[in-house]
């Protein structure tokens, strides 16, 4: 019934090539681009996260004072031309040290984004590779660690560690990490049933390689999502942690210490809490919109 | 004759354990329920029957991707059917696997190229270059360009994709090929081509093919031997020519009738089975197939038929071949 003069050869006839569609590589980038500009609000949040990005990486060349330096003859002075954000308790400039902080806020945040995204990937991938006692193990202790409200876990941390820069970072990773291990199980209990992994796992390929070769591409456009969102969340809590004065000392100028600081001076010189307090507001917010900008436009089932 | 077969399978069972509801009591789906078959270097062994019937089951046994309940599976005289994952890794070289589903078998995020040379990479210390060189060859021999290497798997058709699945299964030479419903989700055309390439491909490498298929022409066009399955148990085997002209269990008979026959002056009596596919999680008594059976039989109901020999190389579990059986049945 088959029809043998089709193709008849080993060699077989060299198979045509319109059959190929347009090379994709730049295919989803510019999908992903393109759902991801029309989404205004995400793209303006971009914007503002490159300004930050770029504040902090130039901080010392843009700031119009030194923003340690005292000047008691302009203390606690309201927004001016001058001093655009005013001055502090002792005198210093607010913008000077907005500027000089972001560098380290988004230190402390990236960094330990970071660390959670690297632990929580890994714990992800080995829990829902391997199931059994170790992903009981992994989950049970990610569901101790979400049980604790965010913010409590970290102080509780700190109060351990004791306070510092250093500390926070750990602390703020340690409770990002659960999420990340368990958006990244998730991912890879689906990824896991695919064919394409079978296939691989019929050639005989060793564990590491399923996992990293064929299971941890799948997983990168949700890592690249959560991250994003976890960030906000991150200078959030850093900002917390130094504002009860377990994070950054006071001398330094992160945002969330100069909250602190100018606590006291609320009903005076309320310019002092406003400023930081808007500052950190501004970058929650941008990091938010941001990674649910990036979401909507990595899910592929949400059409542009 | 007396050689070891490639590929022994004795009593193989597997049972998927499905749970109904918060406190319902697990119940064991029988997907595969002791069946018996061996596969001879350089044959190719066609395993037919309606979908869920169990044998793309007992393909993933046989390359031991999944581990079977009770049974054994010898490859090259070796038992492999509790081997550990490590255990088994270097035997799969010499046991490749083609899927029924081109698209989904293929790492999308991966180029041609590393995708044919991906065994060659977990097997052999080939160094970059010459795995490249090797996948160009590859995909020559399965009638692609190397030109193609350095696309991705989505900008092949269907056909063109399951070309690349056989290059990668083929890269490693391996004895054993154990083909899941390859050309089902092909066109018919392209189906023809692909069957063509692997017979090709069988002559020049010597390859031996484990063939699934629920598609009794495209196994006509394959097979040497053929296994008939239903709800998990092979019902009969037969070397191709006998089972096409002498049928002889019901079943087989009724499969054989459904397939059309290019020729309108023939006229042939077709056999419609009633009734659905009972649910392998509980299966009818006695013979599985009594429910559906045109011939079926008091004890039927009651007794499991024996999966015996008939005549030479013919094998059959049904009470009408029975002699003694049927003398009680009278």
């Amino acid at each position: 019934m088959l029809d043998n003069s089709l193709d008849n050869r080993p060699g077989g006839a060299a198979v045509p090539l319109e059959a190929a569609a347009p090379a994709r590589t730049g295919g989803r980038f510019k999908t992903f681009f393109r759902k991801f500009r029309k989404q205004r609000l995400a793209f303006a949040a971009t914007c503002f996260i490159l300004l930050l990005l770029l504040v902090a990486v130039f901080g010392p060349l843009l700031t119009p004072y030194n923003p340690d330096t005292p000047d008691y003859d302009a203390l606690m002075q309201g927004p001016s031309a001058a001093h655009w954000a005013g001055t502090d308790e002792y005198g210093r400039d607010i913008l000077s040290r907005l500027i000089d902080g972001t560098r380290l806020t988004l230190a402390v945040s990236l960094s330990a984004v970071f660390i959670a995204a690297v632990l929580g990937t890994m714990l992800g991938l080995l829990s829902g590779y391997y199931g059994g006692w170790l992903d009981r193990i992994i989950m049970r202790g990610s569901d101790v660690l979400f049980s604790f409200p965010d913010l409590l876990l970290a102080i509780g941390i700190v109060a351990i560690l004791g306070p510092g820069l250093s500390n926070v970072v750990i602390a703020v990773a340690v409770f990002g990490t659960p999420s990340f291990a368990r958006i990244i199980r998730s991912v890879t209990l689906s990824v896991k049933e695919t064919l394409f992994v079978e296939a691989t796992r019929s050639m005989g390929a060793k564990d590491s390689r399923i996992i990293w070769r064929h299971i941890f591409p799948e997983t990168v456009s949700s890592i690249i999502v959560n991250v994003s969102m976890r960030i906000g969340g991150a200078i959030l809590a850093a900002a917390s942690l130094s504002f009860l004065g377990m994070g950054a000392k006071t001398t330094e100028p992160d945002w969330g210490a100069m909250l602190s600081m100018g606590r006291d001076y609320l009903s005076i010189a309320p310019h002092i809490v406003y400023f930081p307090g808007l500052t950190i507001f501004l970058a929650v917010l941008a990091f938010n919109i941001f990674g649910d900008g990036l979401r909507d436009a990595l899910d592929p089932k949400i059409k542009s | 004759m007396n050689e070891t077969p490639l590929i022994e399978v004795r009593g193989l069972k597997k049972s998927f354990a499905i749970k109904k509801g918060f406190l319902g009591r697990t119940r064991y789906l029988n997907a595969v329920d002791g069946i018996s078959f061996a596969i001879r270097k350089g044959e190719t062994f066609s395993l037919v029957g309606e979908s869920g019937c169990g044998k793309s089951t007992t393909g993933r046994l046989v390359t031991r991707l999944l581990e079977p309940n009770a049974g054994e599976v010898r490859f090259e005289g070796r038992d492999i059917s509790h081997m550990s994952h490590n255990q088994m890794r270097p035997l799969r070289k010499d046991m490749q696997m083609v899927f029924q589903d081109p698209y989904a078998s293929l790492n999308p995020r991966m180029k041609v190229k590393d995708l044919v040379a991906e065994p060659v990479l977990i097997h052999t210390k080939l160094s970059a270059k010459e795995r490249d060189k090797l996948a160009c060859e590859l995909l020559e021999t399965v009638g692609l360009n190397s030109m193609h290497a350095e696309r991705y798997a989505h900008e092949f058709s269907g056909g063109q994709r399951q070309r690349i699945g056989i290059a990668r299964a083929l890269s490693v030479r391996p004895s054993l090929i154990v083909a899941d419903e390859p050309v089902s989700a092909l066109d018919v055309s392209i189906q023809s081509q692909v069957l063509n390439l692997l017979q090709d491909l069988q002559e020049e490498y010597g390859l031996t093919y484990l063939f699934i298929s629920h598609d009794l022409s495209v196994v006509e066009h394959i097979s040497d031997r053929i296994g008939v399955m239903y709800l998990g148990a092979l019902v009969e085997t037969a070397d191709k020519d006998t089972l096409y002209d002498n049928p002889l269990h019901p079943y087989t008979q009724a499969l054989l009738s459904s397939v059309p026959v290019p020729d309108p002056t023939l006229a042939r009596e077709r056999i419609i089975l009633k009734g659905d596919l009972p649910s392998p999680v509980d299966p009818p008594s006695g013979c599985r197939f009594h429910t559906r059976c045109p011939s079926c039989m008091e004890i039927c109901k009651q007794h499991a038929p024996a999966f015996r020999e008939v005549e030479p190389g013919h094998e059959v579990a049904c009470h009408l071949y029975d002699e003694e059986m049927m003398k009680l049945a009278r």
